[in-house]
């Protein structure tokens, strides 16, 4: 373990999944990449190129095949079991017989914390997403985005130091997508949480950032990372020009990284 | 509109049983078919008004049969469905039993239980309608634990969530759906079992031995009327489980 405090860890992380008939696919090869506390990396790339498996891997869903993560200097399997990171998928995923509070509470009512803290937590959150008046509402009378904010309250229940979030505005509108990032940026600013967010929008990534990390498919790896230092993130951040730049930075690489891949990925499809 | 919903639910129904009603009564009172064959509806339902309590207490007797082998059975099937569920090595040593027991006329076990138990006793009627309400129990709820989400599944891995707590907040809360549909088949098959049951023999005032003498006594109406009788005592086992998925169904709210 080093000295420098760093949220999570991945060094030279290699991931293999057999399929059933004996096949292999490489989906990440010589995978690098720190994050630093209260960071926002975003991970983005094309379908296949295993942004997606790189984030279950730091949260123990996934074994690694090779290399080794560490996350808060701990192995993934230490750090899930003491609940060091809250997570968020596309999907809510909310249980359907439980009202909105209750679904909040959920981690909170795994992990032994008695009635009143839970009631105490989950008043704190429903003020923090604006759904107190629903708290007695199942996820089905919620519309996507409210279900989606449900499910970031749940992942910040337990006030993780980190949240891995994937593709956690996926499935919403444009509208309901701009309105989730600024919500989203607010809460990260106030529990100064490391984030690791996976998306497949450019301007998504650019806007929540500190860091958007460009990957590509077969095997899947990092092509380029790419800073951002907005002094703001607010509705203005959308109209700036640095905001463009930064569009345009990680569109780039993007498609310089698809065109390096460009003879074997379309021999494979 | 949700009145007048009802209303046609209820009515359609309704008006179609009275018409059959018409439509028997005038063809036996028309043809002058005698009892032995086809009884009047008018017939049975006089029989049924005269000896009712006689039914009533017949129905009770097999009621009670069937209402502690659909208990037996459903708690069996449940927690033998939970054990299959968390060992598969014990789901798949039950795959080949449930599959016999799903086959086989669950009443064709009745001698062998009276034999074990004695004729006499309520016991093995009790076990016949138990292990008939077994197989719906068990398949449905091993099929609702396993209706679980991918993404639920991720949940409870990341919040390192025992087997034991997986249990309790995702598979059992989920399967319920699956649960009550099966207590809802069983409930029925609870009933067929323990009347069935009486055919085969043993002292007891239920409905299959009500509707057996009758008929072996040349009274056909009364036979009928505990027919009637059976039929009720089944429609309200149905309706009080349907009912209750119902109920619950309401109260989850969807997905």
């Amino acid at each position: 373990m080093t000295g420098t405090p760093v949220a999570v860890s991945v060094k030279a992380v290699d991931k293999v999944f057999r399929t059933r008939k004996g096949g292999e696919v490489h989906a990440l090869s010589d995978v690098s990449l720190d994050v630093a506390p209260g960071e926002f990396v975003s991970l983005i790339g094309p379908s296949g190129c295993g942004k997606s498996t790189l984030m279950r891997l730091i949260a123990d869903l996934d074994g690694v095949s090779g290399g080794e993560i560490e996350v808060f200097g701990k192995s993934p399997e230490q750090a899930r079991k003491d609940q060091d990171y809250g997570i968020a998928f596309q999907q809510a995923g909310l249980l359907p017989w439980r009202t909105v509070r209750a679904n909040i509470e959920l981690p909170l009512e795994i992990h032994g914390v008695d009635a009143r803290g839970r009631k105490e937590r989950s008043d704190e959150l429903l003020a923090l997403i604006g759904l107190e008046d629903f708290a007695d509402h199942h996820p089905d009378q919620l519309s996507g985005g409210m279900k989606q904010r449900v499910a970031i309250a749940r992942a910040m229940a337990e006030r993780p130091r980190l949240l891995l979030m994937d593709e956690p505005f996926g499935a919403l509108d444009e509208m309901t997508r701009e309105h989730m990032q600024n919500e989203l940026v607010a809460l990260c600013e106030e529990t100064g949480a490391a984030v690791v967010f996976v998306t497949h929008s450019i301007p998504e990534a650019v806007f929540l950032s500190d860091r958007v990390v460009v990957m590509s498919p077969r095997p899947g790896r990092i092509t380029g990372i790419v800073d951002l230092s907005f002094a703001a993130r607010d509705e203005d951040l959308r109209e700036d020009a640095a905001f463009y730049e930064g569009v345009t930075a990680v569109r780039t690489m993007l498609h310089g990284a698809e065109a390096g891949a460009g003879p074997r990925g379309v021999e494979n499809r | 509109m949700r009145t007048a919903a009802t209303a046609r639910t209820v009515l359609a129904p309704v008006a179609l049983a009275v018409v059959v009603l018409a439509l028997w009564q005038a063809w036996v009172v028309a043809f002058e078919i005698k009892p032995f064959l086809v009884p009047s509806p008018a017939g049975i339902a006089e029989a049924f008004t005269t000896s009712f309590s006689s039914i009533l207490d017949a129905s009770l007797a097999t009621g009670l049969n069937a209402l502690i082998g659909l208990a037996l059975g459903a708690v069996a099937g449940m927690a033998l469905a939970l054990f299959a569920n968390a060992l598969r090595f014990l789901d798949r040593m039950l795959v080949p039993l449930v599959a016999a027991l799903a086959v086989v006329p669950i009443v064709a076990l009745a001698p062998v239980f009276y034999a074990m138990f004695g004729a006499a006793a309520e016991t093995g009627r009790q076990l016949v309608a138990a292990v008939a309400v077994f197989v719906p129990m068990y398949l449905n709820t091993l099929n609702g634990l396993r209706q679980v989400e991918p993404v639920h599944r991720d949940l409870m891995r990341a919040y390192a969530a025992t087997a034991e707590q997986a249990n309790r907040v995702l598979l059992i809360p989920g399967a319920v759906p699956y649960v009550l549909n099966g207590l809802k088949i069983g409930s029925s098959l609870a009933v067929i079992s323990a009347l069935i049951a009486e055919y085969f023999g043993g002292p007891t005032k239920g409905l299959g031995i009500a509707i057996t003498s009758s008929a072996a006594g040349s009274n056909y109406t009364g036979a009928w009327a505990y027919v009637l009788g059976a039929v009720l005592l089944g429609a309200l086992f149905y309706g009080v489980t349907a009912g209750i998925e119902a109920w619950s169904a309401r109260r989850r709210g969807g997905s």
